[in-house]
């Protein structure tokens, strides 16, 4: 046993032994900076040449003419980005992208730790209710945001058709007006919410997993001592457990953010940026004006905006999060 | 009295399950119901849209399975995912062990710095990737999106990666190598039979964030036999101004239905991967 001590005290065993059997490989193995630069390479070398080149070619982009039909860069200064704020769509992007993410993983946080902690517990028929709670993850966002598009259809929507069953809608004097539908996707402030739903529908299930591994990585011993100590469940829950799965939460807030914010796909399947511009956002007005509309200047410059907004979110919450697991 | 208070508890708690599982699950309900729906029934607002009024039928299956490339987009989203998958196993576990054991002090920030690349997204990359594609001619195929879906599950695999090995005791590869394995052979034959979750969450996460991309694939790929299910269904099926509704619903359902019953079968070591890598490492 005093032999492992000293092991870990000095932490490298290939020079305490040097004349141990050599395996094969050894040779190379037993260099452990040169090892660990081969292991690194490959990402690194991935990142670099797949994230970091293309993203200086994002930002020569912005500053240049570059269209889809002629892509020779002459660079133009900041005109891109001038041009594009100037757009009242921009504007709305802008606003739309940080409204969105607020308030959808707002409310995914909220929902999440309810579901964790009832989905943390044994019950009957829980595979099941897994199951039905992790299909939003389980198809293409894409797909899932065309069934909420069916569902909120202007006119084969089936709430609709319940409201009109309850009376809450299509009566003269229902509470939700006479007409026979809400067209949810076609009023500003319906369009809106439903975005969010779908948000908060897709990311609910990720946001889930993450809360209930931060709920199973707390000592038995700390919750029991709380029981003993007399205190009651939703007491426990939010003076022990919530204070201990924050950094976790913070891990969990983050994905959230990062895959509203960067995301497209939900606001392109349901509702193109309308009615009007009311539900445009930055990536899809990127990707309108870059690869639909050809003009990969603009597009790079629209999209490069997220990044500031992205850096700052991150750093924030990693240092929270840290800062969290020292106290 | 006392018999009732733990009887209330109870259905609350299915109450709340009940409810959460109506808010996930509903749309895909809805999608099983139209799918064998026809257009003389789908199409009045007034029939009840959660039953049949009009007898089911197969049409719109068939129209899914023989009108449009849907085994076909499955096929190229399942080796996609596969191909992915392997790449980033490749690439991140020998990064995230060097970056938890070899690297040092500076390990942990590279870490986050790795990390942090995470934050540069396909939105904002997939102008200037267009043309990287182009470069290397591999417009209109599936190995363009083979070659760049790594550059989203990479970063952050080997953060989770890092965190996993790490709490993993050191003493467990140093009492190996005394026994003369090397340092390699140790990974192999100690760390990693012990990270296996860690492995298990990260082919998950991989695999779905290939399964939902949209943003590469519909800007690389014009050409209907490339195209991954995220995308060709969508494009096929929405012709025009016209929405092949049932087609489209049935496309969704029948992949999450599988996909959603191996992620519950794997999700007990997708939390404790989670649990491993990202709050205790």
């Amino acid at each position: 046993m005093a032999e492992t001590a000293e092991r870990t005290a000095t932490r490298k065993p290939s020079e305490m032994f040097p004349a141990r059997e050599l395996s094969s490989g050894a040779f190379l193995a037993d260099r452990e900076g040169l090892l660990g630069i081969l292991f690194l390479a490959p990402a690194v070398l991935y990142i670099i040449g797949l994230v970091g080149i293309p993203f200086f070619l994002a930002i020569a982009f912005s500053l240049s003419d570059a269209t889809i039909g002629d892509a020779s860069l002459d660079i133009v200064g900041f005109r891109n980005f001038s041009r594009v704020i100037q757009t009242p769509q921009f504007r709305r992007a802008l606003f739309d992208s940080f409204f969105f993410t607020i308030v959808a993983q707002f409310i995914v946080i909220v929902l999440a730790n309810i579901l964790a902690v009832v989905m943390s517990r044994d019950f009957r028929g829980k595979w099941l209710a897994r199951t039905l709670i992790i299909l939003p993850w389980a198809t293409p966002i894409s797909l899932g945001t065309i069934g909420w598009k069916w569902i909120l259809d202007s006119k084969f929507s089936p709430i609709d058709w319940v409201l009109q069953q309850v009376g809450l809608l299509g009566g003269p004097d229902a509470l939700l007006g006479p007409g026979r539908h809400l067209t949810y996707l076609g009023v500003e402030g319906l369009a809106v919410s439903s975005v969010i739903l779908v948000h908060v529908w897709r990311i609910l299930p990720l946001a889930t997993v993450i809360l209930m591994a931060g709920l199973t990585s707390i000592p038995r011993d700390i919750l029991e001592q709380a029981q003993v100590d007399g205190a009651k469940f939703w007491r426990i829950h939010f003076q022990v457990s919530i204070p201990m799965i924050l950094p976790i939460m913070s891990i969990a807030l983050l994905f959230g953010l990062i895959f509203t914010f960067t995301d497209m796909v939900v606001t392109f399947i349901l509702t193109r940026g309308g009615p009007v511009y009311y539900t445009q956002v930055l990536p899809l007005w990127a990707w309108f004006k870059g690869i639909d509309g050809g003009n990969l200047g603009e597009g790079a410059a629209i999209a490069l905006f997220m990044f500031p907004v992205l850096l700052a979110t991150a750093i924030l919450i990693l240092r929270s999060a840290r800062r969290m697991e020292v106290t | 009295m006392q018999a009732i208070m733990p009887r209330l508890k109870r259905a609350g708690h299915y109450l709340i399950v009940a409810a959460f599982c109506f808010f996930t699950a509903a749309p895909f309900l809805i999608m099983i119901v139209n799918t064998f729906k026809q257009d003389a029934d789908l199409y009045r607002p007034q029939n009840n849209p959660f039953i049949y009024n009009v007898p089911p039928t197969l049409d719109n299956l068939r129209l899914l399975f023989e009108g449009t490339n849907y085994l076909g987009f499955v096929r190229n989203s399942l080796f996609v995912g596969v191909l992915v998958v392997l790449i980033t196993l490749v690439v991140a576990v020998p990064a995230a062990y060097a970056l938890a054991r070899l690297a040092g002090s500076w390990g942990e920030r590279a870490g986050i710095a790795i990390f942090l690349v995470y934050l540069v997204p396909p939105t904002l990359l997939f102008i200037p990737l267009f043309r990287v594609v182009t470069a290397f001619g591999l417009n209109d195929s599936v190995w363009s999106l083979v070659l760049v879906y790594p550059t989203i599950s990479i970063p952050f695999s080997t953060w989770l990666l890092m965190g996993f090995f790490k709490s993993i005791p050191r003493d467990l590869e140093e009492a190996a190598m005394v026994d003369g394995f090397s340092r390699l052979m140790a990974f192999f034959k100690v760390v990693m039979p012990l990270s296996l979750s860690g492995v298990i969450a990260v082919t998950v996460f991989t695999f779905t964030l290939t399964l939902h991309e949209f943003v590469y694939a519909m800007t690389f790929i014009s050409s209907s036999d490339s195209r991954p299910l995220s995308v060709g269904v969508p494009i096929e099926l929405v012709r025009g101004d016209v929405f092949y509704w049932q087609s489209l619903l049935a496309a969704a359902v029948i992949v999450a239905i599988p996909v959603g019953i191996v992620y519950n079968m794997f999700l007990d070591r997708l939390v404790a991967g989670f649990t491993m890598g990202a709050v205790k490492g």
